[in-house]
Order: C-alpha cells, then structure tokens, then sequence
C-alpha cells in the first residue's frame, strides 16, 4: 500500500545546506532522534525528508522545507508577500511590546508572518499551498495569517484551483486578542465558498496543531490527513492534566488517537504524502463536476486555467 | 491607515478591564434561562446531537419573542454550585456544539432566525471532550453559520470566552452588553502563558481589550448595550434592553433580506461573508508603495 503512493514519483529530496543557504537548517553533522535516541547524520536525514530512518520519527519541518518536499522543482510562487503584521492593540507582556516580539521573530524566523501560501505545481498539476510556520511565534494565527488564507481560498474558489493546507499551530495569537479569535470565523466563511464552488480542500494537520486552527479551517476539510505521531487537539495536554486531575490516556491526542476516534481521514507518512495527494486529485478529476480544473490535465491546459493566478502571484510576489 | 487603541481615554471612575471581567462572571448575572423566560414565550428546548448526548450547558429551542419564533442558542450557567455542577459551568462539549449545529441547520430550513447568547468561559477542556472532537465540533458550528441563509443575531450577554464562545458567534450581527467581556483567551490563561504568572490577570485584562467599548471600536462588535447599573443589580431592566435590541437588528436584517425575496439568502450569507473578511489589521508594503489606502482595521 504504501509503494502506491509512490507511482506519481517520490516526494521531492528536501535541499541541504550549500542549495538553500538562507533557510535555518540544522547545520551540526548529526542530530539526535528524540524518539529513538539514534544519532543520525544530518544530510541522511534531510534526504529522507527529515524522517528518522531507524524509527520513523517524523522531525518538525519549516514551512518552505515543506514546500519544497511537495512542489515540483522551482513551481512555487508565493502570494502576498508584503501583508505585515500590526499590532491594534498595543499589546505588551512581561516581556515587552509586541511589535519588537515581532522584529526579532521575523529576523529569527526570516519569515514575515507565519503562514505562506502561493501555488505550485505537482506533478505538472496546479495546487495551492498554504503552509504554517511553527517557528514563527508557534504559527499563532493572527489578522495577516487569516487574510492571506483567504485570499488564497479566494483564488482557488475563483480558478477552480484545489487548496491544501499544512497546519502546526499553538492556536490563535493572543497578542492580537479579538483580530485574532476572529480569523478562526473569517478563515472557515472563506472554506464554506470554497466548498460551494466545489473546489477540494485537502488539510495536513502536523506537530503540533492546537487551539484556534484545530477548531476552524484546519479540521473544515475534505479530507483530513495527519502525519504519524503527530499531537493534535483543541486544549492543552497540560492545561487539561491540570484542571481535571486525571492522568491522560496512553497515546492521548496523537494522530493515531485521533484516526481511533474517527477525527481524521487518514494518517500518511511524509515521504508518501505527494503521492496521496495527487492521487486524490486525480478521483476529483475523475468524478466529473469542475475536476476537469484540477485534474490530470496536460501542462498545457493547466497553464492556460491557472494562467491569472500565476499573474496573480507574480504580480505581488518579490520574486 | 490603521487605528491603534490608544490608553483608555475613559474617566478615572469608569470600571478597569479586570471591574469588567469581575462583572461579566458575577454569579448573580443573568443568565441564558432568565432571558428566554424574560424574553420569550412557548419556549420548546430540543435535545440532544443525535450522536452522544445531550449537553446542559449549551441548549436551544424554538421560541416567540415577540410575535416572530426564534431558534434560540445560549450557553447556561447556573446559578449555585449544584446548577453549575448540571451546567458544567457553562462550559460546552462537542456535543453541545453539535446540537447547535444540528438545531441552525433546523432553523434553516424552516426560515427561522437565529438568536444565540454568548456567556461562558469557554469550551470544556477534557479526556472526552478531545475524543469526541472538540476542534472539529466547533469548526463545523462556524461552518454551518458561515453558510446559514437565515438571519442571525448574537449577544455576549456575560463572558465570551474564546472558541467555545465563538462558536455561536458567527453571525450577522455581534451585540455585547457594556459589562460582558469577549476574548480570545482568559485574562488568566493569558497571564499564565505571556507573562509566565498567573497573578498579572487583571494586567492580561487591560492588554488584552476584551470590553465591549474597546471591540466596538475595532469595528468587530456591531452595537454595545449600555448597562445604566450593571446587569447583577438591574436584570430584568438588562434583559428587556437586550431583547429591544436583538428585535431591532433583526427587523433590520429582515428589511434588508427580505424572505420573499429569492436573491435574499444568498445576499444575506455574502454579506456575513464581508463582514467577517473585513476584521483583521495588518499592513501591505505594496499597497503603501503605490499610495494606495491599505486594508487595514475592519470599518474604520
């Protein structure tokens, strides 16, 4: 079953070091599987896109290491690039203003928000992607993260284009307070379009995926897949040890609880995920309606559908 | 450009943020069950998710208010321990929020307009609220709202506490009484996770701009229902003044979206749509280069 997958061709190697200098990749020689203990040599592990070889562990990824595994060679084109946080609130903590929260998150991160999204293609096929940054304030939704998931829903409602989300999310930003909590509305009003128009929405739920994004446009889904292992819920682990006084099960709001408990579609490792899903494009495709859009179409033909919003990314896109 | 919520620009005596949140929990508030009764006549509560069970801390029904019938939502806290233990606190489980879901998909089909009252600390943190899909529970209520082509009102009566407030909260109108309180995490959570104490509650409270004065200006809340003294001293006059105003939106909505007319569902969930996609604040470096007014704060 899982050789399937792999028909389409195996998922992209992701690039080491030398191919993608400005992107934070571990740069020590060997890395330590948390799960297995194993060392592991760090180029080995990129090229099994970061999976541990020995247990299967699947290490977090960036968002643009994610891209990269799924899109086909130089396909991606980012969308709105130059939406910036703000902060409405002027909100500071015990650790000072948001806003410097900010500056050193985004020259840490080199990322300007934590969600980046554009269209590629797979496999000569057009998708939107739409990816959360982990390391980017724990890829909290905030205003610029929901509007640039809407306007990517937007254009996938309007090309017929079908949309796939990478979630890993702590939940909403508090920093933004209310902005915030409402994006979990205005992202699922933007899927409840897409779904009208037909157009599929495919969502990858990773580690950890929580609170806010759990409860709106990450679970409103066609079809929902998890990676192995990941934890995924609404509250907390420990917030919920801590108010209920009770020891949580074994296994508790991992991927696989979740498939046990019918939340999920499917649990897929990485390395077959590309796979999966142009093979669920493809019995789109098959069933008729718009699939014609989005699916197995000559590179031609997808060109020509997928030709505005190219346009489209290339108009606001810095590259 | 963007509006930025500058220091409370209100009198010394007005109550602080953490006043607000102390009001919005006080015990003695009313509560979802004292408006229905207050409000409404031939209330007829309908049970249960046809999934699980049936959750008493989130109910609804159909009822006259007025001389329209309403499906009616509202979390219920109760008013003493015992109530509280019944009510969890008004702290719904996904069974609750799929029985709102199932009852606005009810309301829906009948042509009947939806009323919610918001007033809990949010949605139950448990073993069995995680195995019955939590998230996706609440998802699929703002799913269903998102999509709902009847016209929908909302009242933070008390606290409104972040998902599992929002849950019932997507809706053509957003009214918050002058005491409640609407956030996306408790002042308290927010305490404990940004300032690592839970102790800088009241603190969280101030920054985090959760009354009702403060959201009204961020264009996010439709209409702030003055509490003349606040709802705990003076309920019934509280109740009647946010009956008055759910009867005077929703006459406004079904003005502007009239039944009769057969573009009105679709121009009513558009409209929800716009009014949703507009909330957020953020800046576009291209959109300034070019002189151009960025999209920034919803309304202002």
């Amino acid at each position: 079953m899982r050789g399937f997958f792999h028909r389409h061709g195996k998922f992209q190697p992701l690039p080491t070091d030398e191919e993608r200098p400005n992107q934070h990749i571990p740069e020590d020689m060997w890395v330590k599987c948390p799960k297995c203990q194993e060392l592991l040599y760090s180029k080995e592990l990129q090229h099994n896109a970061r999976v541990c070889p020995k247990c299967n562990y699947h290490f977090r990824l960036r968002a643009r290491e994610r891209i990269a595994l799924l899109a086909d060679d130089g396909s991606f084109t980012e969308w709105d690039t130059d939406l910036q946080p703000e902060d409405p609130l002027n909100f500071a903590d015990g650790s000072g203003p948001y806003t410097r929260k900010l500056q050193q998150t985004q020259a840490k991160s080199g990322e300007s928000e934590a969600l980046i999204t554009g269209i590629a293609r797979l496999d000569g096929r057009p998708l939107v992607l739409v990816v959360a940054d982990f390391d980017f304030l724990g890829a909290s939704m905030g205003s610029v993260f929901g509007e640039k998931l809407v306007r990517a829903a937007e254009r996938c409602a309007e090309q017929g284009v079908p949309l796939l989300t990478v979630s890993a999310s702590g939940g909403a930003r508090m920093h933004e307070g209310l902005f915030s909590l409402m994006q979990m509305a205005k992202t699922v009003a933007a899927l409840d379009r897409l779904g009208r128009a037909r157009v599929p929405h495919l969502a990858v739920l990773t580690d950890p995926c929580y609170g806010g994004v759990t409860a709106s446009y990450a679970t409103v889904a066609d079809v929902i897949i998890a990676e192995p292992g990941a934890l995924i819920g609404f509250a907390g682990p420990r917030v919920i040890e801590q108010i209920t006084k009770q020891k949580l099960p074994d296994g508790f709001q991992t991927a696989e609880f979740l498939l046990a408990h019918g939340m999920i579609d499917v649990i897929v490792e990485r390395t077959s995920l590309r796979g999966m899903v142009l093979s669920l494009l493809d019995h789109y495709a098959r069933a008729g309606g718009r699939a014609d859009r989005f699916g197995s179409a000559p590179a031609e033909t997808a060109e020509r559908e997928t030709g505005s919003l190219i346009a489209v990314g290339s108009e606001t896109g810095r590259d | 450009m963007t509006e930025r919520a500058g220091p409370s620009t209100e009198g010394r005596d007005s109550p602080t943020a953490w006043d607000r949140v102390k009001m919005a929990r006080h015990p003695e508030r009313p509560h979802f069950l004292d408006y229905l009764d207050e409000l409404t006549t031939e209330f007829i509560e309908l049970h249960g998710d046809r999934s699980f069970g049936d959750d008493r801390a989130l109910i609804g029904g159909l009822a006259k208010l007025g001389e329209r019938t309403v499906l009616v939502l509202g979390h219920q806290k109760g008013n003493n321990t015992r109530e509280n233990i019944t009510r969890n606190f008004g702290m719904a489980r996904p069974e609750g929020y799929r029985k709102a879901e199932r009852l606005l998909r009810h309301a829906a089909k009948f042509g009947i307009p939806v009323v919610t009252l918001i007033d809990t600390p949010g949605a139950e943190p448990g073993i069995g609220s995680e195995e019955r899909g939590q998230a996706t529970a609440i998802a699929e209520s703002l799913l269903t709202m998102a999509g709902l082509d009847v016209p929908i009102v909302a009242v933070v009566i008390g606290e409104g506490g972040s998902g599992g407030a929002l849950a019932i909260g997507l809706a053509d109108r957003i009214l918050m009484l002058e005491n409640a309180i609407y956030a996306v995490a408790s002042p308290e959570a927010c305490a404990a996770i940004l300032w690592k104490d839970t102790a800088k509650a009241a603190d969280a409270a101030a920054t985090m701009r959760i009354t009702a004065a403060e959201l009204a200006r961020f264009g996010i809340v439709d209409e702030v229902i003055a509490e003349p003294r606040p709802a705990h001293e003076q309920p019934r006059e509280t109740i009647k003044a946010v009956g008055a105003a759910i009867t005077r939106h929703l006459s406004l909505l079904e003005a502007i979206f009239p039944r009769a007319d057969a573009s009105a569902a679709t121009r009513l969930r558009d409209a929800r749509y716009a009014k949703f996609r507009h909330i957020g604040a953020w800046r576009d470096d291209v959109a300034q280069a070019h002189g151009l007014e960025a999209f920034a704060l919803s309304n202002s």
